[in-house]
């Protein structure tokens, strides 16, 4: 607008993570312990794994189940984690004004990523058999008949410079690297966001910005790399070139819909009032957007095997679109990825009303996490998977972990950053 | 013809001052026909009370004309008129039609949107546009006010009203 009014927002406003809000979210944790429970206890007497032995194939353990879920939600949250710094990171190297109000919100996310990165090498050790097929050292040994020429071919990838078959250290070494970095980043950010907080004055933001920098040349090599290592190598023997960005464009649709969720909840509780619905409209286009970009790349994936029709690549569909199992989630993860945020947020009015946006982000945050159970699923429990109580549980105890860690971290911190140099452009912020 | 040939013409320096002044004219009970701008300026059609554009609905429907004018062409192609079998599949692959299916949406949404624009726009080729003041291609905003819409006004007051908002000048243009 060409005539700005004087702007008088309290800058130094903090979030208050009051008890009610803490009762909230620990309920929903205790609920989902409990479904959690029953669901561990429906595994264990549950009825199906007779088939599984009959069959030939090894014995199914109920806590196969267990480690494949801990492996979605390690996968799905740390992907929303570093969604938030690499969000946060975009911002400033793309110089831009309108999200001034909201990067702390961004960065809030990044709090979670220690706490996957422990999580993630624990339940690797944990369930490095029942998980990736690739870690049977038999695969590698020659005199062996269950010997696998191609993924002995794919050994050193995992297990360099170690002998295949033995400890995966350059696998765990990227994994320890990856987290490593990502952390320092986000520390880095939190560090420079907090002497910009106190001394003011654009240089914190030139360095934010050569920080960002390097960070997203990092992140370009390691969303991608971190991709092929937790979710394609478990089906070993298959690979797909474009799975890394599959994989960010799920990150990056989930992260998007946490941080408008995030945002969206505060302003409800009375903060950030000079985010109007002109910042929640950009919101809205960037989760419309990226959900447009996942249906291209999730169809990209899908189309060039089934035209091709390699049998080494159909596999990978058929395992999906042939199972009882798994069939009906293909088609459940483009409705809710696809075609709802389509429709629903293709108009200007659904993008700028919070009831829409939460509606929609709400059901994208699900259905990105159906997307990755059904990538991780099909290779480690074949048959025996599925959506039961145990996936829910696990689902709403590390959701409602993830929310504590956040909000806590974000209550500590000012909730604005009030020297920004661009926030005066983001108050007059009109789309 | 009488209607629509007589116009009263404000001339502003200063984007801000436009603003302003619209408001200010607009709120005096003056009806605007129009503001010619050099450029275009943030936040115009907001104090001029315009309504939102439905170009976008337009861009929908040629949207799904383009999607559904493409599905039956290819279902009748490949099943129907020449069926052929493409890599081993079915003949009507739903797969393989959704590339083209894509492409035919984004052209015709574009083709119909640019078409209803020129049209509504009033920018056909053998349009002769009206100059009320070729200053208006340059550096100054015009504010033009039909005298038909506001015959319940006097000319002097509304050359008062445009005088006190800041027009540096106000002239008079009529049309043969």
């Amino acid at each position: 607008m060409a005539h700005h009014g004087e702007h008088h927002y309290n800058l130094d406003q903090r979030f208050d993570f009051t008890a009610s809000i803490k009762k909230s979210i620990l309920t929903v944790l205790v609920i989902g312990a409990i479904i959690l429970g029953i669901g561990i206890v429906l595994a264990i007497t549950g009825g199906h794994h007779e088939e599984g032995a009959a069959a030939g194939a090894h014995a199914f353990h109920w806590y196969e189940r267990l480690y494949a879920s801990l492996w979605v939600n390690n996968v799905f949250f740390t992907g929303i984690a570093i969604i938030g710094v690499f969000f946060f990171a975009i911002q400033f190297a793309a110089q831009a004004g309108w999200s001034a109000p909201i990067l702390r919100v961004m960065l809030s996310l990044g709090n979670w990523l220690p706490i996957a990165g422990v999580l993630m090498i624990a339940t690797f050790f944990v369930a490095n058999h029942d998980l990736f097929h690739w870690t049977h050292a038999y695969l590698f040994d020659q005199n062996d008949p269950q010997y696998d020429k191609i993924i002995d071919g794919k050994g050193a990838f995992f297990f360099w410079p170690m002998e295949k078959g033995t400890f995966p250290l350059f696998y765990i070494a990227r994994m320890v690297l990856f987290f490593g970095f990502w952390v320092f980043f986000f520390n880095k950010f939190k560090q420079i966001s907090a002497q910009e907080d106190q001394l003011g004055g654009s240089s914190h933001w030139y360095k934010m910005r050569s920080w960002s920098a390097y960070f997203l040349v990092f992140f370009a090599v390691s969303s991608s790399v971190s991709a092929w290592d937790w979710v394609m190598s478990i089906d070993t023997h298959w690979f797909s070139t474009l799975f890394g960005w599959y994989v960010f464009a799920s990150w990056f649709v989930s992260g998007l819909s946490a941080i408008t969720l995030i945002v969206l909840f505060l302003k409800g509780k009375g903060y950030l009032e000079m985010v109007n619905e002109n910042h929640v409209h950009d919101l809205g286009k960037f989760v419309f957007g990226f959900s447009i970009f996942w249906t291209y790349l999730w169809f990209s994936q899908f189309l060039l095997i089934y035209y091709a029709n390699i049998p080494e690549e159909t596999v990978y569909f058929i395992e999906r679109l042939s199972s009882d199992v798994y069939s009906p989630f293909i088609f459940v993860n483009l409705g809710l990825n696809f075609f709802l945020p389509f429709f629903v947020l293709m108009t200007r009015d659904s993008k700028r009303h919070g009831v829409f946006l939460k509606l929609v982000c709400t059901i994208l945050l699900v259905g990105h996490w159906i997307d990755f159970t059904l990538m991780v699923q099909p290779g480690t429990l074949g048959h025996n998977g599925g959506l039961g109580l145990l996936e829910v549980g696990m689902f709403l105890v590390y959701g409602s972990l993830v929310a504590y860690v956040v909000l806590g971290a974000l209550a500590k911190k000012n909730l604005i950053a009030k020297n920004h140099p661009m926030l005066e452009e983001s108050y007059n912020h009109h789309i | 013809m009488e209607r629509d040939t007589h116009f009263i013409l404000g001339v502003y320096d200063d984007e801000d001052v436009l603003l302003h002044a619209v408001e200010k004219v607009r709120g005096s009970g003056v009806k605007i026909h129009e503001v010619y701008s050099p450029y275009p300026v943030h936040g115009l059609e907001h104090v001029l009370g315009y309504k939102r554009s439905k170009l976008p609905i337009a861009a929908f429907l040629f949207g799904m004309l383009g999607t559904s004018l493409a599905l039956t062409m290819q279902f009748y192609m490949m099943k129907f008129d020449w069926p052929m079998i493409i890599g081993g599949k079915d003949h009507a692959a739903f797969p393989d039609f959704i590339p083209v299916s894509f492409e035919m949406t984004v052209l015709l949404a574009a083709f119909g949107m640019v078409g209803v624009f020129l049209i509504t726009s009033n920018l056909k080729p053998w349009a002769q546009p009206r100059i009320f003041d070729l200053r208006s291609t340059d550096d100054k905003h015009i504010l033009a006010i039909d005298l038909a819409n506001n015959s319940s006004m006097k000319l002097e007051k509304i050359k008062e009203i445009l005088t006190d908002s800041g027009a540096t000048e106000v002239n008079k243009k009529s049309f043969d």
